[in-house]
């Protein structure tokens, strides 16, 4: 028994974010797989609930005019993984949210319910942010069009305003082209966890595939939000394929995080854990690219 | 033969097929719904609260406080009662408590219409304490001054106890000694059965009916009419078919609490199904414990002397207390009963989940302790880790002076040439050397030895009824549990064996209901198959007797010249045919001139004893700066004589090696330092492995009869689950070169441990 007050279904998205303005307070439900949690916790009991879950115009995946990938936000995980644009344009994507719970989860559970409710170990959330996405939000007032870098306001909370709803999620050819990437997840056992650490990674190679062109490396968990490693990115540019520039990136990167001490997991294992995936990443990423160390 | 075969499980189909009903599927849909309150402080005292609110929410019937309940403590442990009052178990709680003990106490209950009614009211009930600070770990509770936790014990020590074999001084005292010492600590860790406690309780003439997922229904009885003061004829319990308990579920849980609040509302029937967190927290744990070891060897390779003290933590009930860490110093003693051995053992209360039977029962937390030390022995001296225990290990014949339990038989010996194998051993230590690099290779072993059954250290008798259908079956009533381990199969097998019916003619009754149920104290102490077994034996061959009886009257032969074989009645000798077992029981029930509804009836109390024995071998991969493990290779071993049907056994073994893995790499309950509240109440954050760090298990059987099993058995349920967690740890430093002495080998204890000794930088 979950402890809901009303429940709303509305048929389309126009009528969603009217009731949206009519009802502010009222929790929007995609999948349900975080707030279900949070209604039973308590955390969320007794609220008003809009569900959005049939509406199939916010669901699927499809490649617009000028190549950009528009992902919609109740694309369930399993779908986004076996998409054949995803597969074959930011593979690193459908890896990454196949590393989601269980089978169960991932069938249930959708990417705009994942960055929308905010918290750092959220696995879309790394490759996302490494791929510049960039959401379009709708409210009875129009649509507002925000990098998803600007998104995270803190643990648990974003930036959506009062009668907001995500419509969209976009990631521009530019940002995929000739990109090779790699996401790893750290977690304590290899199913229906959250990561202790994520690692997200990707690059494009100099046309002799001897330098890093562009290097692109966020994280989760490494701080209250999901972050990227921004100083780390500038100084790895240009930068001969090396063992040293591993290192060089691992060490770059600690400029960028701020982990925390936890009863999960210390803040020292987590700077190990930075340094070693940031490694194993990028390894990965350049050896996908063609680059050879 | 049906003993020995791989038949299927007797309740396969009506577990599959979802017919099999379970304590949810039973209750009645117009149940009230009772919610406990939880203390949110971890030591203290309820000085009061205001229940106003509470009462405002629609659907609250009633709401029960501790200071409501009878003012009588009662014990929980699912043990045998002791009618010496030396004996008894500890009596030390209410079925509300005032005096607050750890972060998550029994203070209050409410009873509503539905879920969220009871859910709402619970936040709304103020309550005020006079707070104290909570004391976490044994060493705070022992120390001068501590407050007492319960007053009874001053010191918080439950139980001191201690033995001694030879004379330790005089031993040490032999020249050339190698000495070795140790300290090695275990974790709280939760039993994690898939269906949480839970019971419903109702009245009917003036009796209370509870039904309830327990291990131990005669037990349960016994305890609510020692909570509620009232005779046992007046209390029934009934156990369905139920989801696991691992131990957690012998103890009274939710009944005898439920038992009252139903005699509140005027008897409706009122459920009370624990949550996850609540399983996690408030039922029962796996006791902590802290082991000292100090080992003097000969260069030989032989133990000249040895000594344990050993810690372990209660937590704020007594529940099975001092039981655990006995067993464990005597398993100390008992593996390698080889010259002086001194053991030293403390249960402590402190402001903790309470802690009670799990798996094995103490033997987990000191097989990782000694078999971890004898590796370091090893390590330190030289010798050759299989050949050590070898030379050491207990054999046939071996009678422990203590508890007089005798070495019947053992296939210990093959048990470890068999693992060897599996790994490669030889190869493998020899190839592991000298490694370097961040991913590393190791191997690892250990034994373990395990008693079947709790004779003589407790009662141990079991009672069968068997009841003859006209269509020549039978109907089986036993008061041994299935708990999920199969213990209806295989006594289905036994009754099938020794009757000579094949197997369909045995109808095993499932459920207890005390009302009709013989007594048996239920499943624990891996004693079913043996004691419940010899039970099921007794009573086949009582009626078997009056079979043959009544076919001799029917044929006018000597029923001693008469035998059953497959449902038929024939010759002893010639096994010539005479009658159907049907056309015996048609007669014998409508005969008009000798009427006889055939029936036995037995009780076994048993006064035997048997070891079963076994080893668990490993090899494991480990990533170092990653800090993790990966097993690549890991067989249990097991001598558990002859095995009754080894599908089933086999689901023992590999539900026992999965918890041991868990115990050795993933599981254990976080408490915070300050408050004594429970981090990882949820199976989230408690890292009980899924199916994808689940390894091949690999398993075997050596099988020697053992002669005082009733077809030749001995212990099962729980050995599995000891060796694994110690071999795992061994493997690990068999490939680093770290010896980790606390489980689990998480990554973070990794991390720590790696860094302390330069692997990572
Ligand atoms: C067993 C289990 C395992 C899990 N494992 C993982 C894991 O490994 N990795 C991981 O990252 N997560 C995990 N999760 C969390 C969860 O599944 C994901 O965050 C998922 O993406 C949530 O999607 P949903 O559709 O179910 O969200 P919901 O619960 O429906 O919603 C989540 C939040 O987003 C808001 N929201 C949803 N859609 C929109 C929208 N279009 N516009 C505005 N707001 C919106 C909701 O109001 C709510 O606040 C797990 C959850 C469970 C229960």
């Amino acid at each position: 028994m979950y402890d809901f007050n009303n429940i709303y279904q509305p048929k389309t998205v126009k009528e969603a974010l009217e009731m949206k303005k009519a009802h502010p307070d009222a929790l929007l439900l995609a999948g349900g797989s975080d707030i279900l949690i949070q209604c039973r916790e308590g955390r969320l009991a007794g609220r008003d609930v809009i569900s959005i879950y049939t509406l199939d115009e916010l669901r699927g995946i499809c490649m617009e005019d000028d190549g950009t990938i528009l992902i919609r936000p109740l694309t369930s995980f399993s779908h986004i993984t076996n998409n054949p644009i995803i597969k074959k344009y930011i593979p690193t994507l459908g890896d990454a949210v196949d590393q989601i719970g269980g089978p169960q989860i991932r069938n249930i559970g959708t990417i705009g319910g994942n960055i929308c409710n905010g918290v750092t170990s959220a696995d879309s959330a790394t490759t996302l942010k490494t791929y510049d996405a960039i959401l379009e939000i709708a409210s009875v007032d129009g649509i507002r069009i925000l990098p998803y870098a600007d998104f995270s306001k803190g643990p648990g909370r974003v930036d959506l305003r009062e009668g907001e709803m995500l419509t969209g999620i976009r990631i521009k050819k530019d940002s995929y082209e000739n990109t090779f990437g790699k996401y790893i997840k750290y977690s304590m056992r290899r199913a229906m966890d959250i990561a202790t650490l994520g690692c997200s990674v990707n690059v494009r190679l100099t046309e002799d595939k001897k330098k890093v062109d562009r290097v692109r490396i966020a994280f989760g968990v490494a701080g209250p939000v999901p972050l990227r490693a921004l100083s780390a990115e500038e100084s790895l540019k240009g930068q001969l394929i090396s063992e040293e520039l591993l290192e060089a990136a691992s060490q770059a990167v600690m400029a960028d995080v701020n982990p925390r001490n936890s009863w999960r997991a210390s803040k020292d294992f987590r700077i190990q854990l930075i340094k070693e995936l940031t490694r194993r990443a990028l390894r990965s990423s350049i050896e996908q690219a063609g680059g050879e160390f | 033969m049906i003993v020995g075969k791989a038949v299927n499980r007797v309740d396969a189909e009506a577990k599959a097929s979802g017919t099999a009903k379970y304590v949810a599927d039973l209750v009645d849909r117009n149940a009230l719904v009772a919610k406990v309150l939880h203390s949110t402080i971890a030591n203290g005292t309820v000085l009061s609260f205001d229940l106003d609110e509470a009462y405002k929410v629609p659907g609250v019937v009633k709401i029960v406080t501790c200071f409501d309940v009878p003012d009588k403590q009662f014990p929980t442990p699912g043990h045998p009662w002791s009618t010496h009052k030396a004996h008894q178990d500890i009596s030390d709680r209410k079925l509300l408590n005032t005096r607050v003990r750890f972060y998550g106490d029994d203070i209050a209950a409410v009873i509503a219409e539905d879920e969220i009614a009871a859910t709402r009211a619970l936040k709304l009930i103020k309550v005020e304490y006079e707070e104290y600070e909570p004391i976490l770990t044994y060493e705070d509770a022992m120390k001068d001054g501590a407050m007492a936790i319960h007053e009874e014990k001053p010191n918080n020590v439950v139980v001191h106890s201690d033995y001694e074999m030879g004379n330790f001084d005089e031993a040490i005292k032999e020249e050339g000694l190698i000495k070795v010492e140790g300290t090695y600590e275990t974790p709280i860790v939760s039993h994690c059965h898939i269906e949480n406690a839970g019971s419903y309780a109702y009245m009917e003439s003036g009796r209370i009916i509870v039904v309830s997922s327990t291990q131990i229904p005669h037990i349960i009885r016994r305890v609510i009419s020692q909570a509620l003061d009232c005779g046992m004829g007046k209390i029934r319990v009934i156990k369905p078919y139920i989801g696991g308990g691992f131990g957690n579920k012998q103890d009274a849980l939710t009944e005898p609490l439920n038992a009252f609040l139903t005699s509140v509302v005027g008897g409706r029937c009122v459920k009370l199904f624990y949550t996850r967190e609540e399983t996690f927290v408030c039922t029962r744990t796996r006791h902590a414990m802290k082991f000292f070891i100090e080992s003097y060897v000969r260069k030989d390779g032989t133990f000249a002397a040895r000594k344990i003290k050993a810690y372990s933590t209660q937590g704020a009930y007594a529940s099975h207390a001092h039981a655990l860490v006995a067993n464990a110093v005597n398993g100390f003693r008992m593996m390698y009963p080889v010259g002086a051995i001194k053991g030293d053992a403390y249960t402590v209360y402190t402001n903790l989940p309470t802690a009670g039977a799990m798996r094995a029962y103490g033997i987990p937390q000191i097989g990782f302790a000694l078999e971890a030390h004898v590796d370091d022995i090893c390590q330190k001296a030289g010798f050759d880790k299989v050949q050590f225990r070898r030379d050491n290990m207990m054999q046939v014949g071996f009678v422990d002076p203590f508890t007089t339990i005798a070495c019947h038989s053992s296939g210990l010996d093959e048990c470890i040439t068999r693992g060897k194998e599996y790994v490669n051993w030889d190869q493998k230590i020899e190839e592991y050397k000298n490694q370097t690099g961040d991913i590393r290779r190791g191997v690892g072993m250990a034994v373990f030895c395990y008693k079947t059954g709790v004779y003589p250290i407790a009662l141990e008798t079991s009672a069968v009824r068997m009841v003859l259908n006209q269509d020549g079956s039978t109907q089986v009533q036993m008061g041994a549990t299935e708990i999920g381990q199969g213990a209806d199969t295989v006594f289905s097998q036994m009754a099938a064996e020794t009757l000579g019916f094949t197997l369909d003619k045995v109808n095993l009754i499932s459920t207890q209901d005390t009302d009709v149920t013989p007594y048996d104290t239920g499943a624990y102490a891996s004693r079913q198959t043996y004691v419940s077994g010899m039970a099921v034996k007794k009573t086949a061959l009582s009626l078997k007797k009056k079979i043959c009886e009544f076919a001799g009257y029917m044929l006018n032969r000597d029923p001693s010249d008469l035998d059953i074989e497959d449902n038929n009645i024939v010759h002893v000798g010639t096994r010539e045919k005479y009658l159907t077992t049907e056309e015996v029981a048609m007669e014998a029930c409508y005969s008009l001139e000798n009427s006889n509804h055939i029936s036995a009836e037995e009780t076994h109390h048993c006064s035997d004893n048997t070891y079963a024995l076994g080893c668990c071998f490993a090899e494991v991969e480990v990533d170092i700066p990653m800090c993790s493990v990966k097993i690549l290779k890991i067989i249990n071993v097991h001598d558990s004589g002859k095995i009754i049907n080894p599908q089933t056994a086999r689901g023992q073994v590999h539900g026992g090696m999965s918890m041991g893995i868990g115990y050795g790499l993933y599981e254990r309950l976080i408490i915070d330092p300050k408050t004594g509240k429970t981090n990882n109440d949820n199976l989230l954050d408690y890292k009980l492995m899924t199916v994808l760090d689940t390894p091949d298990l690999g398993y075997d059987f050596v099988e020697p009869e053992d002669p005082s099993g009733p077809y030749g058995n001995k212990a099962l349920g729980e050995p599995p689950v000891i060796p694994v967690a110690p071999a795992l740890r061994n493997a690990v430093y068999n490939a680093t070169g770290v010896a980790v002495n606390a489980i689990p080998l998480h990554p973070q204890r990794l991390f720590e441990e790696f860094s302390k000794a330069g692997l990572i930088k």
